[in-house]
C-alpha cells in the first residue's frame, strides 16, 4: 500500500509522533530526578551485560562493583579504605550494558552524564567503547574511570584531563609473557600464536611477537593464526598447529573462545606437544578446572586473583566476593575493585570538610595517585599521571587434585618499570626500539 | 601431503558443521519462504539444553553413549516445544503478509529468545566438554583427529541422506517438495499447506537444536552464539540455492574445504572467505547453485 | 495537498530546529543520532518501494563515515559541510560502481550479495591496523565555514546541520518518488517484464535506486560519525544493516516522514530499555517490534494514513 507524496495530515501526524517519541525518551529523566539527591555519590557503572563478553568480563566487574560499594557504604573496607561510601556520602550505582555499537556506547554515556547527572562514570571492558567514550568525557567534562580495556592508545593520542585508568594497560602482559617464557623455557626454539583477529588480538600478538624479537631475535616465529572473533570452531587451526614445529603457542583468546580451543585442542593433544601461554588465562581456571591442560602458562591481567601479592586486603576482598558469588574474584573483579578504590581515594584527597568536591578538585586529587589495593601497588606514572602502572606476575598451572583445587605455581613477578613503557613514550615505540629504559 | 589430507578432513568437519546448523534454515526458508532469524535462537536453546543434559548426566558413572543420545533427545524436545511455541504463537498471526514482514516477526522473536536465555540459565557460560573428551582421538601420522569431529562429517552426512530420502521417497516428504515448488498448485490440489508448514517449522527448530547440542560440546556455551551462526547458515543456503538440501550440502562443503585452505595455506584471507565464496557463487549461478526451474509468471 | 504536505513537514523540521533550544542535551545527542540513520533508512525506503531489501547498505553507511574520518585525519579539513559532502559522493561513487552489479539481482540473493559485499569492507577494515582495526579511530571535530563551537554549540550545530540535510533530503526524495521513474517503483516490484515491455529498463531504473540509497547511506554515516565523533569497522558489520532493516519496516514504506520518526522511536525505545532493564533490552525490544508488526502492519507510516483515511471518509 503506498501513497504518493505526503499530505498535511501526514506530516502533522510524523510530527506528533515525533512528539511523542521524545516523551518516552523523557520518561526515565523523570523517574531519574525524582531520587532523592541527598549527598549522595551516584555512579555509572558500564561494563558487558549481555553478549559473549558479559560472562567472562562484564558480570564478574559488574560483581566487583557490587559488593564493594556495598562494603564501602557500609564502611566494613578495611583501612585505609574504611570512611562510609566516598568521603562520608553514600554511593549510588546505576548500572549499564556496555553492548552495541560505537553510536549506542556514546549515546548511553551521554545519557549517564546529562540525563541521570551522575558523579562519575566507571566502566568499559572493549577498547573501542573506551576510545570512542574518551573524548566525549573530556567534551564533558566528566570524571570517568576506564577499567578493564586494554589499549595504551587512550592516554598516547592526546592529554586527558577527566579520564583515568587505574588497570594497567595490555602491553605490559604479553611483555611479562616473554620474559617468563624466556625465564623459565630457555631453550625454546620456535613459538606459533593463535589470536582473535581484531584489536585486541592483533595487539596482544604484536606485542609479544615484538616483545620476543626484542629479548630473543634468534627465536623463529613458525605459525601466525588468526580466526574470527567468537569463531568457537578451531579444527582447521588445530590441524595447522599440530604441524607445526614450535613448543610453544601464544594466544590472547579470552573465557568463550579460550575454553572452546582449548577442550578442542585437548581433544586432540595438541597441549602435549606445545605450552600454551595464556595471557589472560587467569579468568578461566575457575570454571575449565581440571580442563586447563598443567603446564599452561597464565597471566592475568596483572597481579590479580591467584597471582595477587597476599594481604589482608587481597583476602578480605576474595571473601566477601566468593561468599556472595559463590566463585572466587578473577581479574575484572579486581580490576573493577581497584579502580573505584583509586576514585574513592582522590575524592577524599580532593575533599575539604564535609562538602562535595568539585569533578576539577577530584581529577586533580587523582592525578599521579598511588595506592595499594587487592591487586597490590599500583601508581598512575604514565599518561601525564593519567594511566596506572604496577608489577605483574606470571606463573604456571597446575590443577591440585588432592585438594581438587586449580593453582599457579612458579609465580614470577616483573616489577612495574619492566614490562611497562616509561612516561612519554608510546608502548607501540618502546618495544620496537628495544625496550630502553627497562629496570628488571 | 600431509598438509593436503589436514585440509581435506577439517574442511569436512567444518563443512559438517555449517550443514547441521544450516539444514533446518534452508528447509523452513523452502516451504515457507522465510529467512527464520530465529534459527539462531533454536540453536542457541538446543546447546544450552545439552549444558543442561550433559551436567545433569556425565560425571555420574553412567555409559558415555547414554549421554550422546540423551543430549540430542533433550535438544530436539526443546527444539519442538519452541518450533511450535513460535510457529502457532506467532507465525500464524503474520501469515499471508509480506516475506519481509515475516522476516522482522523472527527477528522479533530472536531478540526476545535471547533474552529468555538469560531468564533460564542466567548470563554465565555453560561448559559441556564432556562428550568431546570421551570420545578420544586416532592418530594419522603427525595429526591427531579428535573422534567427536569425526563424527561430526557421520552424522552430518547421515542427515543428508536421511532427508534427502525423506524428501524423495516418502509421502510426506514428496507433499514438502511440492509446496516448495509453487504453494498454490500444491493447495488447490488438496494440501493442507497450514499443516505442512507448522510441520515443516517444528522439524527446522529440531534440526537447528540438534545443531546446537552437537556443536555445543565443542565451544563454550554462553550468550550470543546464535547470532554468528544466523549469518553463516544464511550465506550456506544462499550459495546453495532456496530450500534445496543438496545446495546446502554442497554449499557448506565448498564453504568448508575453501576456509579449511585458507587457514593452512594463506591465513590473512580466512576473515573473507565466506563471503567471498558467496560472492563468487552468486556471480556466476545469481539464484545459488541448484535452481528450481520457475516458470515466468507474466 | 502536495504543497500543504511540503508546508506542513518543512514547519515539522522547523519546529524540531527550534526545540534545541528546549531539549536537554542528552537528547539533542539522541535526536543527531536518529535523525542521521533516518537518512539510511530513507535509503532503504527508496528500495523497497522497488521490492528490493538490502542486508548491506552499512557498506555505504560505513564508507561515508570513514571518507569523513580520513578526510579529517589525513587533509585537516574540518568544515562540516564539505566533509559531509564528501561523505555523500564517496559512498555514491561506490553504489555506482557497485550498482552494476547488484541490479541483477533480486529478493534474498540481492540481500545476501550486499551483505557480502559489506562483510567484505569489514574484514577489510579489520585487517588494517594502521586504522587502529576493530578500535576504529576518532573523527575529527567539526567546523561550519570557519566557525568552531564548542560543547553546547557543538552539540547544536551539528543537529541543526543533521535536521537541515535530513530536510532537504526528505525534499528531494520525496520529489523524486512523484516522478516518473520514482513511481516506476512500485510496477518494478510488482512486474518487472511488464515494465521492461513498456520500453523501460528496470535496470537502469533499479541502478538508480541504488545509487540514491548509497547516497543516502553515505551522508547519514558522515553526519553519524560527526556526531558520535569516532568511526570503527562495526558500522559495517551485518548487524548495522540489521537495524536499519528493522526500522524501515517498523516505519513502513508509505512516505518519507516515518523514515526519521520511526528512526527516532528507535532510538528511544532502545535508550529506554537500557535504562530499565540493562539486562533484559533485547526482550523489551523485541517485543516492541512484534506488537508493532502485529498492530501497524504497514509500518508507523499506515498510522497517520488511517488516521487521514478516517477524516477523508467523514468529509460530507
Amino acid at each position: 500500500m503506498l501513497h504518493r507524496g505526503s499530505s498535511l495530515g501526514s506530516a502533522l501526524g510524523s510530527f506528533c509522533l515525533l512528539v511523542s517519541a521524545l516523551g518516552v525518551a523523557v520518561e526515565p529523566a523523570g523517574a531519574q530526578n525524582a531520587a532523592p539527591a541527598a549527598a549522595a555519590v551516584k555512579l555509572g557503572i558500564v561494563s558487558f551485560l549481555t553478549g559473549p563478553a558479559a560472562a567472562p568480563f562484564g558480570i564478574p566487574g559488574r560483581n566487583g562493583a557490587e559488593i564493594m560499594i556495598e562494603a564501602m557504604n557500609a564502611g566494613k573496607v578495611p583501612a585505609p579504605f574504611d570512611k562510609v561510601g566516598f568521603g562520608g556520602s553514600k554511593v549510588e550505582a546505576k548500572y549499564i550494558d556496555e553492548t552495541g555499537s560505537a553510536a549506542n556506547v556514546v549515546t548511553e554515556f551521554r545519557n549517564l552524564v546529562q540525563r541521570d547527572q551522575v558523579d562519575a562514570v566507571v566502566g568499559y571492558v572493549s577498547s573501542g567503547s573506551c576510545l570512542a567514550v574518551t573524548p566525549v568525557a573530556e567534551e564533558l567534562k566528566a570524571l570517568t574511570v576506564l577499567y578493564d580495556c586494554g589499549t595504551p592508545r587512550i592516554f598516547e593520542e592526546k592529554p586527558r584531563t577527566y579520564v583515568f585508568r587505574v588497570s594497567p594497560h595490555a602491553t605490559m602482559d604479553n611483555v611479562a609473557a616473554a620474559r617468563y617464557l624466556l625465564a623459565r623455557k630457555p631453550d625454546t626454539s620456535s613459538y606459533s600464536g593463535i589470536n582473535q583477529n581484531y584489536a585486541w588480538g592483533q595487539d596482544s600478538w604484536r606485542d609479544f611477537a615484538g616483545a620476543m624479537q626484542v629479548l630473543a631475535p634468534k627465536i623463529t616465529v613458525d605459525k601466525i593464526l588468526f580466526p574470527k572473533l567468537f569463531a568457537g570452531e578451531y579444527g582447521a587451526e588445530i590441524s595447522t598447529l599440530l604441524t607445526s614445529k614450535s613448543q610453544v603457542l601464544h594466544t590472547s583468546f579470552y573465557d568463550g573462545d579460550l575454553e572452546a580451543f582449548l577442550y578442542q585442542e585437548q581433544a586432540r593433544a595438541l597441549d602435549k606437544r606445545m605450552t600454551i601461554i595464556a595471557t589472560t588465562g587467569e579468568a578461566a581456571i575457575w570454571r575449565l578446572r581440571d580442563k586447563m591442560p598443567n603446564g599452561t602458562i597464565i597471566g592475568g591481567r596483572g597481579p590479580n586473583g591467584p597471582l595477587a601479592p597476599d594481604s589482608e586486603l587481597n583476602r578480605w576482598f576474595q571473601k566477601i566476593y566468593s561468599d556472595r558469588y559463590n566463585v572466587p574474584p578473577t581479574y575484572p573483579a579486581y580490576q573493577m575493585a581497584m579502580s573505584l578504590l583509586g576514585l574513592k581515594l582522590a575524592y577524599e584527597k580532593a575533599q575539604k570538610g564535609e562538602a562535595k568536591p568539585t569533578t576539577d578538585d577530584v581529577a586533580a586529587a587523582f592525578k599521579g595517585i598511588e595506592f595499594e589495593g587487592p591487586s597490590g601497588k599500583v601508581k598512575l606514572a604514565i599518561g601525564d599521571g593519567h594511566q596506572g602502572v604496577s608489577e605483574t606476575a606470571y606463573g604456571t598451572y597446575r590443577f591440585n587434585k588432592e585438594k581438587n583445587e586449580p593453582e599457579i605455581v612458579d609465580i614470577m613477578r616483573f616489577p612495574a618499570e619492566c614490562v611497562n613503557p616509561p612516561a612519554g613514550i608510546n608502548a607501540d615505540d618502546w618495544i620496537k626500539e628495544g625496550m630502553k629504559g627497562a629496570k628488571c | 601431503m600431509l598438509t593436503a589430507f589436514a585440509i581435506l578432513v577439517d574442511g569436512l568437519v567444518y563443512a559438517a558443521y555449517l550443514f547441521i546448523v544450516a539444514i533446518g534454515l534452508t528447509l523452513i526458508f523452502g516451504v515457507m519462504k522465510i529467512l527464520n532469524v530465529a534459527h539462531g535462537s533454536f540453536y542457541t536453546f538446543g546447546a544450552y539444553g545439552a549444558a543442561t543434559a550433559v551436567g545433569i548426566y556425565f560425571d555420574r558413572g553412567l555409559p558415555d553413549a547414554g549421554g550422546f543420545l540423551l543430549m540430542a533427545v533433550f535438544a530436539m524436545a526443546l527444539g519442538l516445544a519452541l518450533g511450535l511455541i513460535l510457529e502457532r504463537g506467532v507465525m500464524r498471526l503474520v501469515y499471508g503478509r509480506d516475506e519481509v514482514v515475516m522476516v522482522l516477526v523472527t527477528y522479533a522473536a530472536f531478540l526476545i529468545l535471547e533474552d529468555v536465555v538469560i531468564l533460564i540459565w542466567g548470563p554465565g557460560s555453560y561448559a559441556t566438554y564432556q562428550p568431546l573428551l570421551a570420545a578420544g582421538n586416532v592418530e594419522v601420522g603427525e595429526l591427531i583427529l579428535s573422534n567427536y569431529d569425526l563424527g561430526l562429517i557421520v552424522i552430518a552426512a547421515l542427515l543428508a541422506a536421511t532427508s534427502y530420502w525423506a524428501l524423495k521417497f516418502t509421502r510426506y516428504g514428496r507433499l514438502l517438495t511440492a509446496v516448495i515448488f509453487d504453494r498454490e498448485t500444491a493447495a488447490a490440489f488438496g494440501i493442507n499447506v497450514r499443516v505442512v508448514y507448522t510441520v515443516t517449522f517444528v522439524i527446522g527448530a529440531m534440526l537447528g537444536a540438534l545443531g546446537g547440542a552437537i556443536m555445543a560440546p565443542k565451544i563454550a556455551v554462553t550468550l550470543g552464539i546464535g547470532v554468528e551462526v544466523i549469518v553463516l547458515a544464511f550465506a550456506v543456503v544462499a550459495i546453495g540455492g532456496m530450500g534445496s538440501i543438496e545446495g546446502a550440502l554442497l554449499g557448506a562443503l565448498i564453504v568448508g574445504i575453501c576456509r579449511a585452505a585458507a587457514v593452512h595455506l594463506v591465513p590473512q584471507i580466512e576473515l573473507f572467505v565466506i563471503y567471498g565464496v558467496m560472492a563468487l557463487v552468486l556471480l556466476i549461478r545469481p539464484h545459488g547453485l541448484f535452481v528450481r526451474a520457475q516458470p515466468r509468471k507474466i | 495537498m502536495a504543497r500543504h504536505g511540503r508546508i506542513a513537514a518543512s514547519s515539522a523540521f522547523l519546529a524540531a530546529a527550534a526545540a534545541a533550544f528546549v531539549l536537554p542535551d542528552w537528547m539533542i545527542s539522541l535526536a543527531t543520532i536518529a535523525f542521521a540513520n533516518g537518512l539510511v533508512v530513507l535509503g532503504l525506503i527508496v528500495l523497497w518501494r522497488a521490492g528490493l531489501v538490502s542486508f548491506g547498505q552499512a557498506l555505504y553507511y560505513c564508507i561515508g563515515a570513514y571518507a569523513v574520518a580520513l578526510v579529517g585525519r589525513w587533509t585537516g579539513v574540518s568544515d562540516a559541510v564539505a566533509l559531509v559532502l564528501i561523505g555523500g559522493i564517496s559512498a555514491g561513487l561506490v553504489s555506482f560502481v557497485v550498482g552494476f552489479l547488484l541490479a541483477r539481482y533480486r529478493e534474498i540473493f540481492f540481500a545476501m550479495l550486499s551483505l557480502a559485499l559489506s562483510m567484505i569492507l569489514y574484514g577489510v577494515l579489520v585487517k588494517t591496523e594502521s586504522l587502529g582495526s576493530t578500535d576504529g579511530f576518532s573523527v575529527i571535530v567539526p567546523t561550519f565555514f570557519g566557525y568552531a563551537p564548542h560543547q553546547d554549540g557543538l552539540l547544536v550545530a551539528l543537529y541543526w546541520l543533521v535536521l537541515a540535510v535530513c530536510a532537504m533530503a526528505a525534499l528531494l526524495v520525496d520529489a523524486y518518488f512523484r516522478s516518473v521513474a520514482g513511481a516506476l517503483a512500485v510496477p518494478v516490484r510488482d512486474n518487472e517484464i511488464r515494465v521492461e515491455f513498456l520500453g523501460m529498463s528496470v535496470s537502469r531504473l533499479i541502478h538508480t535506486k541504488l545509487v540514491i540509497s548509497g547516497v543516502l547511506g553515505g551522508l547519514g554515516g558522515a553526519l553519524a560519525a560527526l556526531a558520535v565523533g569516532h568511526v570503527d569497522p562495526n558500522m559495517s558489520y551485518w548487524t548495522t544493516s540489521g537495524e536499519f532493516v528493522f526500522i524501515t519496516i517498523l516505519a513502513g514504506a508509505g512516505s518519507v516522514g516515518p523514515a526519521f520518526v520511526g528512526s527516532l522511536l528507535f532510538e528511544s525505545v532502545r535508550s529506554f530499555a537500557f535504562a530499565i532493564l540493562p539486562q533484559l533490552w533485547q526482550m523489551l525490544l523485541g517485543s516492541v517490534l512484534l506488537l508493532t508488526i502485529l498492530f501497524l502492519p504497514q509500518g508507523l507510516g499506515s498510522l497517520i494514513t488511517r488516521l487521514r483515511w478516517r477524516r477523508k471518509v467523514e468529509a460530507p
